[in-house]
């Protein structure tokens, strides 16, 4: 079970893993991005994901997916710039992971990125983005 | 405009719904999962609360002929305890609201209106029927809905105790052969815990099903008495997120999206609501005999494949390319939960409206390719 404390956010309903680690599963300068729990309950049940191919260049605030459910559509947008280095493929065949584990089996890309941006959210700070 | 609240508010929080603002309205858009609420109603049941929806009595000697100058059908051709699905139309044709129409008596009749629209309802039955001998009263705030929908609900509802036919001393066996025989679009005079409640065998989701109309104070104990029963049968509360998916599936009209004042009801395929057959003059009629020109557009269904969506408001093209033209507009889309693939319903050019037809929705800047199909999308096994 992944502790929220260790995740950054952003305003857009993303988290960020940051861990330079490799034996978490993420290469040096690498980071996870996936959407919140508190963005998944708002889409509700996940049933499509557009992401990001491997390779993909991308910035910090721009568009890089979409996550559409029954009833509406959702924006990726990258917290961070970077390269895409893998993308959740068993996520895209089971988009309801986004639902069930969000924080976890759903995340959607990990990003090799040069610096961290220093503006991402605690979770202490998301929580009163969300009011939660 | 202050937030209205539905009696069973208390219930859904505790259940820990998802809330959403219809029409002035806090109602539940899911409990868990939607999906899983829209399978419930296909294969067992699911349990809403439409307690938003506002409910309108006609009652008096003239209720019948005043309701027939008032809108689209013949309700006085309705008999007692049944339902017909009607509209009420502008002068010029266009359609106010999509309505469910009780006949409840002689000389009452219970009108059942969408949210968004039941006081303006409640002021246009007030205008039109004044030359007749009879009263409209607003009775949306004295009165909760629940539905039970899906192919268990007449067993759900015959084993949840507490009910019996109104005047008949709450005989629950009498209660059980009414709604029993009871065909669709039929309604019973019946009793919960000895309070008033009117068991109508109508729904908006395309399985078999009963709504309840009952008063606020009794919502709460029938609502936990038909999750009890229902429990069993896997029964599960099910909230407007799963509602509109099933309507959707079902091919049935949502007022706002398929139904709009700019809407004559050929166009979307309800001409045969307006009974132009009837003997007298009504509301709109003149403007209905004329009809919609003729290039009017026309409501389709749409399927795709793959799983993206068209939703409402995304534009319809002849082609794929940069040069086609825009032929139609779509107003409810999802990926259907029930068939596995993306459906639509849309409007579109007559000459682009044929069974078949391919047509391409662009979704997001990508053009999909859909096809125009007859509607419903899904229909239950009889």
């Amino acid at each position: 079970m992944t502790d929220l404390n260790d995740l950054k956010y952003t305003s857009d309903h993303e988290w960020v893993l940051i861990d330079e680690d490799p034996a978490e599963g993420v290469d040096a300068g690498g980071v996870v991005v996936g959407i919140t729990a508190y963005a998944a309950d708002k889409l509700g049940d996940v049933v499509f994901l557009e992401l990001p191919e491997v390779g993909t260049a991308v910035a910090a605030g721009e568009v890089v997916g979409e996550i559409e459910s029954t009833k509406s559509v959702g924006e990726l947008i990258s917290p961070v710039d970077g390269t895409v280095t893998e993308v959740n493929e068993r996520a895209v065949e089971e988009p309801e992971l986004l639902n069930s584990d969000p924080f976890g089996d759903g995340w959607l890309i990990k990003v090799m990125v040069a610096e961290v941006p220093g503006d991402l959210l605690s979770l202490e700070q998301y929580r009163e983005v969300t009011g939660e | 405009m202050t937030e209205r609240l539905s009696p069973l508010d208390a219930i859904h929080r505790a259940a820990g719904a998802t809330f959403t603002d219809f029409a002035g309205w806090q109602m539940p858009v899911r409990y868990s999962s939607d999906l899983a609420e829209h399978k419930a109603v296909r294969t067992t049941a699911g349990l809403f609360d439409l307690s938003h929806m506002g409910e309108i009595v006609v009652v008096g000697p003239e209720a019948d002929r005043a309701l027939d100058y008032a809108l689209a059908g013949k309700l006085s051709a309705s008999v007692e305890g049944q339902a017909k699905y009607t509209l009420l139309l502008a002068r010029h044709g266009g359609v106010i609201d999509d309505l469910v129409v009780y006949r409840t008596g002689a000389d009452r009749y219970l009108v059942v209106a969408n949210a968004a629209n039941a006081e303006h309802v409640a002021d246009e039955l007030r205008a039109r029927t004044a030359p007749f001998d009879c009263e409209v009263f607003d009775e949306s705030d004295d009165v909760a809905l629940i539905a039970v929908q899906g192919p268990k609900a007449l067993e759900i509802l015959t084993t949840t105790p507490g009910f019996g036919l109104q005047g008949d001393g709450n005989d629950h066996d009498d209660f059980v052969h009414a709604v029993t025989g009871m065909k669709y679009y039929r309604a019973v005079a019946a009793e919960y815990a000895e309070q008033p409640v009117l068991v109508a065998r109508t729904g908006y989701t395309g399985e078999d099903g009963f709504e309840l109309y009952v008063s606020p104070d009794q919502a709460p104990a029938l609502w936990e008495a038909l999750a009890e029963a229902g429990e069993p049968h896997g029964i599960v509360p099910a909230g407007l997120a799963s509602r509109d998916t099933l309507r959707l599936e079902a091919g049935m009209p949502l007022y706002g999206h398929e139904l709009t004042r700019d809407t004559f009801p050929a166009q979307a395929g309800l001409g045969r609501v307006v009974a132009l057959g009837k003997e007298v003059d009504f509301v709109g009629r003149a403007a209905s005999e004329e009809g919609p020109a003729p290039d009017a557009p026309v409501l389709v269904g749409l399927v795709s494949e793959g799983r993206r969506a068209g939703r409402a408001g995304y534009a319809l093209f002849d082609g794929e390319g940069a040069d086609a033209s825009e032929v139609g507009v779509i107003t409810s889309g999802a990926l259907s939960p029930t068939l596995g693939h993306p459906i639509a319903m849309a409007y579109v050019a007559p000459r682009h409206a044929a069974t078949g037809t391919t047509l391409y929705v662009d979704v997001r800047g990508t053009r999909i390719a859909a096809s125009v199909v007859d509607l419903p999308f899904y229909r239950r096994a009889k």
